[in-house]
């Protein structure tokens, strides 16, 4: 009974995770050619994928390699780039109470912008499960470390990804994942302010900070709405509230 | 030999800054009591967060970009699954793209 919900659980992960997949593989693909053409071995660049696992990151980073390699500088913006997964983390590791001390470890170092948002898509309809959640990672991190291991050892240019459309499949699965965070109108306010800010960050500051801008802008938008019907949320969020 | 050190140690150092970032989150509300503004805020961060991902290709890359994002929030709207929601929102841009 409980392994075959288990089983279950994983597959719906899977199933879940797959046209991410379908669009993941020709970008890893991509990644791998490019950090190839600027001379890293297929294991070195299986080895980015396999423990930095951050497609941004990764894209910035070959983008600046180059001879003599700017190591502090790549270090430094990968971490600019990743901050925001300390957001992402803060809100997940609520949802991490049925994952052993390992596992919140493992789920945390395996967490994507696309892994998180199916997480945080779960928890709105039931508690997140380990099997669940490795079943949306997992995957994820095989076919993006099979990717670019390929892509490095083809090495050879495949193309711009954008000629496909490739490129906006991961803004249109994000869009299909915030439809369900709709809530009415307070949603409404957080979402136009966080884009407009983001939008405008992007424009202004260099660097992916634009990422924490519009997300933290957003969430004060909350806050400050909240406050407005604190009363009456009162007894919604008593009983909501998370132990 | 120096030159795949040097390689090697960038690609440590990647990882080390990306996975203090991932486990960082872990440790960041450790002790908070979350409730009121606190959980109204948290709660938002999903969706502030994913939007903030996209706004700039969504608003500031171009018409085509922009119009399909509508058509996509259509379709997501409609509660469409995934997969037809993202081949909708590809095959927009493409042809948006072809045309504008």
């Amino acid at each position: 009974m409980h392994t075959s919900r288990r089983a279950a659980d994983f597959r719906r992960g899977v199933l879940d995770i797959l046209p991410v997949l379908a669009a993941a593989a020709p970008i890893g693909l991509l990644w791998g050619t490019l950090a190839a053409a600027r001379g890293l071995s297929p294991f070195e660049a299986w080895l980015t994928s396999a423990t930095v696992f951050a497609g941004a990151a990764q894209f910035v980073a070959v983008d600046m390699w180059r001879d003599p390699l700017p190591l502090l500088l790549i270090v430094v913006t990968t971490l600019i780039v990743n901050v925001r997964h300390l957001l992402m983390g803060a809100s997940l590791q609520r949802h991490l109470g049925d994952f052993s001390g390992p596992g919140r470890l493992l789920a945390m170092l395996m967490m994507t912008d696309e892994s998180w948002a199916f997480a945080e898509r779960k928890v709105l309809a039931e508690p997140l499960r380990p099997a669940y959640y490795f079943g949306v990672a997992g995957p994820m991190w095989l076919v993006w470390t099979a990717a670019s291991l390929a892509g490095a050892v083809a090495g050879r240019t495949l193309g711009d990804p954008a000629v496909y459309g490739f490129d906006f499949a991961f803004s249109a699965m994000f869009i299909a994942i915030l439809a369900g965070f709709w809530k009415g109108p307070r949603t409404a306010a957080v979402l136009a302010t966080s884009a407009v800010s983001a939008a405008l960050a992007k424009l202004a500051v260099p660097g992916a900070w634009y990422i924490i801008i519009g997300g933290v802008a957003g969430v004060i938008v909350a806050a400050l709405l909240d406050n407005d019907v604190d009363a009456d949320d009162a007894d919604q969020r008593g009983e909501s509230a998370a132990p | 030999m120096n030159d795949s050190l040097v390689t090697i140690a960038a690609i440590i150092g990647m990882a080390l800054a990306t996975w203090l970032t991932r486990v960082g989150g872990l440790f960041l509300m450790k002790g908070v009591t979350v409730k009121g503004r606190l959980k109204a805020a948290l709660d938002a961060l999903p969706p502030a967060v994913l939007m903030a991902v996209i706004a700039p290709t969504v608003l500031a890359t171009g018409t085509a970009e922009t119009l399909a994002a509508a058509i996509t929030a259509m379709a997501a709207l409609l509660r469409l699954p995934m997969i037809a929601v993202v081949a909708i929102g590809v095959a927009a841009v493409v042809a948006l793209r072809a045309v504008l």
